[in-house]
């Protein structure tokens, strides 16, 4: 169950792997986690984020392997997690890989790619919780959209708009799941250094992962419904997407 | 399922972790029993009151939350005898306005009277005369209650064991049906006070020991965010029911006149919370210093004395959708450090809300999970979602088991499961009888099933029905 925190028991992590969702479940493990289920693509990383869960009281820790792109998967999944947890308190949706760079990196199988993993493998996936989640008449739906989805840029126009994608998906779905019991958080993270961005030049206002966690954690507390990392990029998004486009067009990067 | 039925988010006193359940209100004690003992369905369900207990004791995410405020009838009122027996779903607004008129008064009275007889029994709820007079169950002759297993009656006399669990059982060995309270008996429906103020808190915890035998009704209401040498500034409020030779001669004609005032109304939920340390701070201050420095024998009709908040109905709303919760602790006497320590981390932390109270339990009662034990207890509102609250009341958590103490589950939202075994020592004792009672998990809570306190079944996890 959620306490009146906000902070969850059990816990369905999707991109369980990732740097992220390691340092998020790492604090929860510190509040009440209890139980999780990791299930991701990246063996390793959910190996290795199981084996911490378990040193910091975890008492199980489930680590499946999941490719959110095969969606005929992704209802049996959701079955599962729920039946192993019996019941489920947190979706923590973590998935997301960049896209094509630029136009010579282009192709219909990478756009392709890109957006069935940053929106509508995702977007798949929560879906097939929503019913068990509704059913529940609790729980909460965290999903990692980003600020590139706010105004598509240039430079990641690809994964920015599949971002796009999964933001309003989420806000979308949250408005649909009023009174329901079930609420969801849109974290929008700015730069973050993790895996995925290594090698690339930070952008400012860029933050470690470790900030996002707190980040998120702060947002169960609070049960806030949009958490801007750092909350600074509220405003200045704000006014970037006022920006004409001759100017936003320029920005380098 | 014959009885009406719809989904509907529930939530505590305190506004948080809501979930949707499937709400039914039976109408009469046979369709209440067709739910928890014929039919029993395939959900796990909790009865509910009033909705007064501050957490999540009263709702069941994805199950059945029976609302038992439609049987609210008062059976038989013996005056010779001063008992009552009544419906479990009567509360104790309905029960002061049979009552009072007739000379007589619940035993034990929480500090809001819109609560059910069946969730006082539930929650073993005490009041400002614990010192003296226990907890409710010790003025129970009998209850009916009713288990997965079977209709059940029990008494301190029969069925101790079912009796014992049930009060304070958080109503999970079974749906309270029926219960005989024995009363007391009044002269007037008018109190007479004496308050004052005292400094701090080592002085207010020796005024509250001394002469305590002197009131029937003792509390102290404590600024949560004074600090220093202010910190645990109080006012002293003690009293006993007035007899008709103290009322002034032209109020004697009619002592027993109850005025319970229609509740004025907060007429919109706000947005954002009201109560932030600023404001509640300003309060606290103004609400100190009016009250004079000592005062005896101030005549107050009962409803003022003893109902304060009831004036204000939907005051909670005041917190804001985030909500708040009530951190409620007792600890053992000598273990007055602690609750120096606890109040200290609140104040500094700004965490506290309106004015805390304090007060000296008596004798430990005999309920499997009943809260009081001879001590200290503390009760602060504390508004959820700011930063660092939750392991601040983990923080204080420790210090209270460390220290011999535990908190109150009708009140509690958030403490963490390892601890309970060790702040409610009969726990083990309560789930033998719980299982006799109730073998297949059917009654259960999201209170429940948040700390563990005894094995609940599952929903079907069927992706209909939603």
């Amino acid at each position: 169950m959620i306490d009146a925190n906000g902070m969850p028991q059990t816990a369905v992590v999707i991109g369980g792997g990732s740097q992220i969702a390691r340092d998020t479940m790492m604090l929860l493990a510190d509040r009440r986690l209890s139980a999780v289920v990791l299930a991701g693509r990246d063996e390793a990383g959910l190996q290795a984020t199981a084996t911490e869960l378990r040193a910091r009281g975890v008492e199980r820790v489930l680590t499946w392997s999941l490719d959110v792109t095969e969606t005929d998967r992704l209802d049996a999944f959701a079955e599962r997690a729920a039946s192993e947890l019996g019941s489920v308190d947190l979706v923590l949706m973590a998935v997301g890989a960049l896209g094509p760079s630029d136009l010579d990196a282009l192709d219909a199988k990478n756009v392709c790619r890109a957006a069935a993993t940053n929106f509508s493998g995702p977007a798949a996936a929560l879906a097939a919780f929503v019913a068990i989640l509704r059913a529940q008449g609790t729980g909460r739906i965290v999903v990692l959209s980003s600020v590139a989805g706010v105004r598509a840029r240039k430079a990641n126009f690809v994964y920015g708009a599949a971002k796009a994608g999964i933001d309003g998906f989420a806000l979308g779905l949250a408005d649909a799941l009023e009174g329901s019991g079930v609420g969801v958080t849109v974290v929008r993270p700015g730069f973050v250094r993790t895996k995925m961005t290594t090698g690339l030049k930070a952008a400012p206002f860029a933050v470690e992962s470790q900030f996002v966690a707190e980040a998120i954690v702060r947002g169960l507390e609070t049960e806030a419904s949009v958490v801007w990392v750092p909350p600074v990029l509220r405003v200045v998004l704000a006014l970037m997407r006022l920006l004409p486009r001759g100017l936003w067009r320029r920005i380098p990067g | 399922m014959n009885v009406a039925s719809r989904r509907e988010l529930l939530a505590g006193w305190g506004r948080s972790a809501a979930s949707r359940a499937t709400l039914v209100r039976p109408e009469t004690v046979s369709e209440l029993e067709d739910l928890v003992v014929r039919e029993r369905g395939t959900l796990p369900m909790v009865a509910r009151g009033l909705g007064r207990s501050y957490g999540d004791a009263a709702q069941c995410g994805g199950g059945l939350v029976v609302d038992c405020t439609g049987l609210n009838r008062i059976l038989e009122l013996d005056v010779g005898t001063t008992k009552v027996r009544a419906q479990a779903g009567v509360s104790v607004d309905e029960l002061l306005r049979w009552l009072v008129p007739k000379g007589l008064f619940p035993p034990v009275t929480p500090g809001t009277r819109f609560v059910t007889l069946g969730g006082a029994i539930a929650s073993d709820v005490h009041g400002k005369n614990h010192h003296v007079d226990g907890t409710v169950s010790r003025h129970l002759d009998y209850l009916r209650i009713a288990t997965p297993t079977g209709l059940v009656e029990c008494s301190p006399t029969q069925r101790d064991d079912v009796f014992w669990a049930t009060c304070g059982g958080m109503g999970l060995t079974g749906v309270v049906l029926e219960a005989v309270l024995r009363l007391l008996p009044i002269e007037t429906s008018t109190m007479l006070v004496d308050t004052e103020r005292v400094d701090d808190l080592d002085s207010c915890m020796a005024r509250l020991s001394e002469d305590q035998d002197a009131y029937r009704y003792s509390v102290a209401w404590v600024d949560g965010l004074a600090a220093g040498r202010h910190l645990g500034r109080s006012v002293l409020t003690r009293a006993n029911h007035a007899v008709v030779a103290d009322l002034p001669v032209n109020a004697r004609h009619d002592p027993l006149r109850l005025d319970l005032r229609r509740p004025l109304q907060v007429p919109v939920r706000p947005p954002i919370s009201f109560l932030t340390p600023r404001t509640v701070a300003a309060f606290n201050e103004l609400w100190y210093r009016r009250t004079p420095r000592h005062r005896t024998g101030e005549m107050v009709p009962l409803a003022s004395f003893f109902y304060p908040l009831d004036g204000l109905a939907g005051w909670n709303l005041l917190y804001g959708p985030r909500g708040f919760t009530q951190y409620q602790f007792v600890v053992p006497l000598g273990a007055e450090a602690t609750v120096r320590a606890v109040l200290e981390r609140l104040s500094k932390a700004r965490a506290a809300s309106f004015l805390a109270v304090l007060k000296r339990f008596g004798e430990e009662g005999r309920g499997h999970l009943s809260f009081p034990t001879e001590g200290w207890t503390l009760a602060l509102d504390v508004p959820l979602g700011s930063p660092g609250l939750g392991v601040l009341l983990d923080c204080l958590d420790e210090l209270v088991l460390s220290a011999g103490g535990r908190v109150y589950l009708a009140k509690d939202g958030r403490v963490r499961p390892e601890m309970l075994a060790s702040m409610y020592p009969r726990l083990a004792s309560w789930l033998e009888i719980r299982e006799s009672l109730d073998p297949e998990g059917v009654l259960g809570s999201d209170l429940a099933r948040r700390v563990g306190l005894c094995s609940v079944r599952r929903p079907s996890t069927s992706r209909a029905g939603a």
